[in-house]
């Protein structure tokens, strides 16, 4: 591989990972406190796909960038300015509907974008990890438009928590769909499909679910963005100090 | 075959699953290939689910496995194509009936749209009355079940 594209594969990869792991390890906080024994089984066997999916993509980032000896140096040992995964990912959870709104939000974008990996990616490895990847997001993406549904239809409780829930998100969405100089090389190269090119299919598999719910598609325009950067919001610090403790307490240890 | 690699299978196919110890990887269809290169046997695997916190066991063991007949493996990861329950044996999918987990329909079913092919039988007592209560299990390759006739709870294995 070139060394503009290795550098170019790498930055892609990390972003994806990024998000996964992030998203990953917020839903695993709800091991233990979900609100029925079903959900709690649910939410940590998502965290568990979503880790994988991040272990496996920083192990092809290893490949490249010699820099790295393996997936937990990148995991657990890169300082906050480093990871580049979306705010979204890295908010609190709040309640339960606030929990899975997100990921119905997050595994919906990801169900269309590994489906556009699968049918064209220059880097092989990526494309066939894809084809997987496909088939467990489109999973999570219907357990959570399940939710979503019946938490907007449910009591004007539980209505009203999931409007907030929108409210909540909604200035996270912007940049999920922004492209940048990044992106753009992305596409132009046939590694990624650029972020906006996604949004229609998005738009209409959210709304739709929304409409069932009796709830209100958001307003999507660009307002915080950042994690793409670097730049993370405060939230950002105090997981990041959850997650490494263990290697920055014990370096190296293992299971 | 070359004679290492039919070893090789002969070691391997008796190796059961970490999470689901009645069943072997061969029944689950989870060993997709064993090929001699230049210097290595290289053993490829499909890992059921992308996290599944089993694969680094599976790949300690036959790595462990095919070292007592000298043979010191790559283990390489494969997802294209992805694993299918399609691929896991008749056998395998008796066995698992007989453990008190119900098999996954074919992925047939699916695409041609029969109810009938989606039904899930109850294992204990053979009801097709039954119904989902989460599409989340013990573990990433199944769902939990319950059944409307004897009432209890179960596993299935999701079709995927």
């Amino acid at each position: 591989m070139k060394s503009n594209t290795a550098d170019m594969v790498f930055e892609g990869l990390l972003r994806i990972a990024d998000d996964n792991l992030i998203l990953g390890h917020r839903t695993s906080e709800w091991c233990g406190h979900a609100p029925t024994l079903e959900e709690d089984l649910a939410l940590p066997n998502i965290a568990l796909d979503l880790i994988g999916h991040a272990q496996t993509l920083y192990c092809l980032a290893c490949e490249i960038n010699s820099r790295y000896k393996n997936e937990d140096q990148l995991a657990f040992l890169r300082l906050e300015h480093e990871y580049k995964n979306l705010l979204l990912v890295e908010q609190e959870n709040g309640d339960f509907g606030n929990t899975v709104l997100r990921l119905f939000y997050f595994s919906t974008f990801m169900k269309y974008f590994w489906e556009r990996v699968k049918i064209n990616c220059c880097f092989k490895k990526l494309k066939e990890f894809s084809e997987k990847a496909f088939l467990e997001t489109s999973y999570h993406s219907r357990y959570a438009s399940q939710w979503v549904v019946t938490l907007g239809d449910g009591t004007d409780e539980s209505n009203l928590k999931m409007s907030n829930a929108i409210s909540n998100l909604e200035p996270f969405l912007g940049e999920l769909f922004n492209n940048d100089d990044f992106t753009e090389m992305c596409s132009q190269n046939d590694f990624l499909p650029e972020p906006t090119s996604i949004f229609e299919s998005w738009k209409n598999e959210v709304e739709a679910i929304l409409q069932k719910g009796n709830l209100n598609f958001p307003d999507i325009i660009l307002k915080k963005r950042g994690g793409r950067k670097g730049e993370h919001s405060e939230a950002f610090g105090y997981l990041l100090s959850d997650l490494q403790y263990m290697q920055r307490a014990y370096p190296n240890s293992s299971w | 075959m070359e004679k290492g690699t039919e070893k090789a299978w002969d070691v391997l196919k008796d190796l059961t699953d970490p999470e689901l110890p009645f069943l072997t990887l061969d029944d689950l269809g989870v060993i997709r290939e064993i090929k001699r290169n230049d210097k290595n046997h290289v053993v490829t695997i499909a890992p059921t689910y992308i996290g599944c916190p089993a694969i680094s066991v599976i790949e300690e063991k036959i790595a462990s496995e095919l070292k007592k007949i000298g043979i010191s493996p790559i283990i390489e990861k494969s997802f294209s194509p992805p694993w299918s329950s399609d691929w896991i044996s008749e056998n395998g999918r008796k066995k698992m009936e007989e453990f008190g987990i119900s098999p996954p329909h074919p992925r047939i079913a699916e695409t041609i749209g029969d109810p009938l092919l989606k039904d899930v039988k109850c294992p204990q007592c053979t009801s097709y009355r039954t119904e989902k209560v989460s599409e989340f299990g013990s573990t990433a390759c199944k769902s939990l079940y319950r059944c409307l006739d004897c009432k209890e709870p179960f596993d299935h294995f999701k079709c995927v």
